[in-house]
């Protein structure tokens, strides 16, 4: 059994730590917090020339074919230094649903600049409160144009394209779904970047009044992409959730042992060593089930779909756990603008329901289940 | 990344599975499948028979504690052959659970202290099951701060006559030896007046007496020992070495990497799987859906973290710290999944007769022996010690009383 990355993909790991820190530190990730830019434009440029940003896109559309299990080691950096740019959106997301369903011409077009850092995507999906479902989908194309409103769209205002999930029938079942991929700076499309609990990363609204639309993929199709789109999304995000886990991990723990209170390191009361403890185990279950989510990933295994579901489920809760938890060790320091718990609190609660929330991906989990044990 | 054999690997695997295949009680397989914690019962057989007589095979076969050395009756498996010999048992593995502490705890630490002919005399009777084997650590004054341990060893001649009680022993009502740690100098420090031995159960002076448990059973007991005459031959590491004796034993029982720690999920998911929740399937219930997704990730979790340590034993490496969250995981998960499974039978889940209770009581069974799964071998609260001094490199506690001669540490709280 070789259930661990190779050395090849530590050395990458760690190449791409060093460069993060280095390219994305807190004070970096507060530029973009603050409202000082939209997102990292240096930092973006940097991953398009380290060849991070194309590194699951094959050569022969700019990329550099490494594979997923690459993908999975630079997510997991992404998340351990809040990497304030829109990768999620564009590589984990639009550029999947181009690898999945773009026709040679839509690869041609847009996976290379994908790569060179030239055009950021995203998935339009949601439309106001709820979790991803064919019924939720209102907004419907018509004549190869969409007019309606998507939100929230992550990193929608800084977008130059999207992948729309939109309705073009009306029979009730997930057949009626169908993908289109409109270019953002082609007119028709307004884009109203909204405020969130991680202003690190943008969400917007994006209103289409007659934008053209080309089709992704089959008509009818769009729900079993978008499906296969999530899923892959879901491991590649709960990597970045595992990295923002264990670095709130390491500052609590850091914190334990520098801070000093009642005359000793706060780390040697048992108070605080269960709560770091605790933390210690809920990374530790979310790197595991990670690991089985980057193996579904990597060779497109049938298990890929309860991989997916076990991954985010198990890495919003650890993410989520370990930042409020950071927070907790920190006492009062932990909740003060300076410090940088809530950058990783914000980014923990936003990445939770990306995706859409747990509950979803329970129902996702549960199903899969049971038709394995039906089967 | 997968989850293949090395050729070697897979040769060992092949040959285990074709012994075990031709060689496993398979009448028992179907009742060893329903077994969970706190129940273990076989159709006309008595667990203790059809242990002992698949530890024997076995060990005629050289498959009964494959990792020890030939000499002892192991086969010199490396760790990894250890794990596939363990995956491959699978389910008759759960018949060796009588033998665990001997052959994991009490074995290594004769191979560690004992003398060679001692060390051929005892050890392949303990791998082949005919000797059962205890450990006396425990005591009402010593549990998690088992170091407090009050059970007197003075010399007597050649002899030690020991005086005292241990407590929490599990299996010392069928063992033949045990393993004890004693106090020999109350005079110093708690930690280094300690001495380890070992011991025929049956001499004289020694008392068993079953401990009646909260869930009704008795697996473990209370030792008592009136002037009980070890030989000196007997002692394992020096006089006052005690305490580092008893971590060589402490360390292997934390190396049970790739056995299977019982969560109770994969019964609570079949139980689910079939139960109605007013007229539609529990399946559909969202809040049944929701419990189970998060108990499921904790049990895969657990499977793809022993995953990672099989993996590093696989390229020869040590495991890294990982596994040492599998117990403190496992044990109260167990507690609350047996709770949650009562909870879905509504006033019904009170009942607890096989002939009553939904799939034959299993779930009030586990509810009843789950509480000591928190506790035995660690309890939560000193695992999670362990997690933040060893691994995450946190200080230890401030100890009053490590420097403070044993015999003027306080006995009593309030007076």
């Amino acid at each position: 059994m070789n259930f661990d990355f190779s050395d090849d993909q530590k050395q990458l790991r760690d190449q791409a730590r060093r460069f993060l820190a280095e390219k994305s530190p807190p004070r970096a990730v507060r530029a973009v917090l603050e409202g000082k830019a939209d997102y990292d434009r240096e930092l973006w440029k940097g991953l398009a020339e380290m060849g991070f940003l194309g590194v699951a896109i094959p050569e022969e559309f700019g990329g550099t074919g490494a594979g997923y299990l690459e993908l999975c080691v630079i997510a997991e950096e992404l998340g351990r230094a809040l990497a304030p740019v829109p990768f999620a959106s564009t590589v984990y997301l639009a550029a999947e649903a181009l690898l999945i369903a773009g026709s040679v011409e839509q690869k041609q077009k847009w996976l290379p600049k994908i790569s060179s850092g030239e055009a950021i995507g995203t998935l339009a999906l949601f439309e106001g409160t709820g979790n991803p479902s064919p019924k939720a989908i209102k907004i419907a194309a018509s004549n190869g144009t969409l007019s309606g409103t998507k939100k929230p769209v992550a990193d929608g205002a800084i977008a130059d394209f999207a992948i729309v999930a939109a309705r073009t029938g009306n029979s009730g079942r997930e057949a009626d779904i169908s993908l289109f991929l409109v270019d953002l700076k082609a007119g028709g499309v307004t884009a109203k970047p909204l405020q969130n609990v991680d202003p690190s990363r943008q969400q917007a609204e994006l209103a289409f009044d007659g934008a053209k639309a080309e089709p992704l993929g089959a008509a009818g199709e769009g729900w079993s992409i978008l499906s296969r789109v999530l899923d892959r999304a879901a491991v590649l995000i709960a990597f970045e959730q595992v990295g923002g886990a264990d670095r709130a991990l390491e500052m609590g723990r850091d914190y334990a042992l520098d801070r000093i209170a009642f005359g000793r390191p706060i780390g040697s009361f048992q108070a605080i060593k269960h709560i770091l403890a605790d933390m210690y185990v809920s990374a530790t279950l979310a790197r595991s089930n990670c690991y089985y989510g980057a193996w579904a990933l990597s060779t497109d295994a049938g298990e890929l779909a309860e991989a997916a579901a076990a991954a985010r489920i198990s890495a919003t809760q650890a993410f989520q756990h370990c930042a409020k938890q950071n927070i907790q060790v920190h006492g009062g320091m932990g909740f003060t603008w300076e410090f940088d718990c809530h950058l990783y609190y914000r980014r923990s609660n936003a990445l939770a329901l990306a995706l859409g929330s747990q509950s979803y991906w329970e129902d996702q989990l549960i199903d899969r289940m049971r038709q394995k044990n039906a089967a | 990344m997968n989850f293949d054999d090395t050729p070697q690997e897979a040769e060992f695997r092949a040959k285990a599975r074709a012994w075990i295949d031709a060689n496993a009680p398979k009448q028992y397989e179907s009742d060893l499948r329903k077994a969970s914690l706190g129940r273990v019962v076989l159709k006309d057989a008595n667990v203790l028979d059809v242990a002992k007589a698949w530890q024997k095979k076995k060990a005629d076969a050289g498959w009964a504690v494959p990792h020890w050395p030939k000499e002892y009756g192991g086969r010199g498996a490396s760790p990894i052959e250890r794990v596939i010999w363990q995956q491959e048992e699978g389910v008759f593995g759960k018949l060796t659970a009588m033998f665990i502490i001997g052959q994991g705890m009490c074995g290594p630490t004769m191979m560690a202290y004992a003398s060679e002919d001692q060390k051929r005399h005892y050890l392949p009777p303990l791998g082949s099951g005919e000797k059962v084997w205890c450990q006396l650590f425990s005591e009402p004054a010593g549990g998690s701060d088992v170091a407090g341990l009050r059970t007197r060893a003075e010399k007597d001649g050649d002899d030690w006559v020991i005086n005292g009680q241990k407590i929490w022993t599990s299996g010392a009502h069928y063992s033949d030896y045990g393993i004890l740690i004693t106090r020999t100098d109350p005079t110093v420090p708690k930690h280094k007046g300690l001495t380890m031995f070992f011991l025929d159960m049956k001499s004289e002076g020694v008392e068993v007496r079953p401990i009646k448990q909260a869930n009704g059973n008795s697996d473990f007991n209370e030792v008592y020992f009136t002037n009980v005459r070890i030989p000196d031959s007997q002692r394992l590491g020096g006089v006052g070495d005690g305490w580092n004796v008893s971590l060589t034993t402490l360390m292997n029982e934390r190396m049970s990497i790739g056995a299977n720690v019982a969560t109770g999920f994969p019964e609570l998911f079949d139980y689910c799987n079939s139960l109605t929740l007013d007229g539609t399937p529990a399946l559909d219930d969202r809040a049944v859906r929701s419990k189970l997704a998060s108990w499921a990730v904790k049990a895969s979790g657990l499977k793809y973290t022993s995953f990672r340590s099989i993996s590093a034993l696989s390229k020869g490496q040590r495991p890294g710290p990982e596994n040492s969250i599998g117990k403190l995981v496992a044990g109260s998960m167990i507690q609350e999944v047996a709770m949650y499974a009562l909870d879905l039978q509504g006033a019904a889940g009170v009942l607890s007769g096989p002939e009553d209770a939904d799939v034959a009581g299993r779930f009030q069974a586990m509810l009843l022996r789950s509480p000591a799964t928190r506790v035995e071998g660690g309890t939560d609260e000193i695992l999670r010690n362990i997690i933040a001094e060893r691994v995450l490199g946190l200080p230890g506690d401030i100890r009053v009383d490590k420097d403070v001669p044993f015999n003027q540490i306080p006995t009593k709280g309030r007076a």
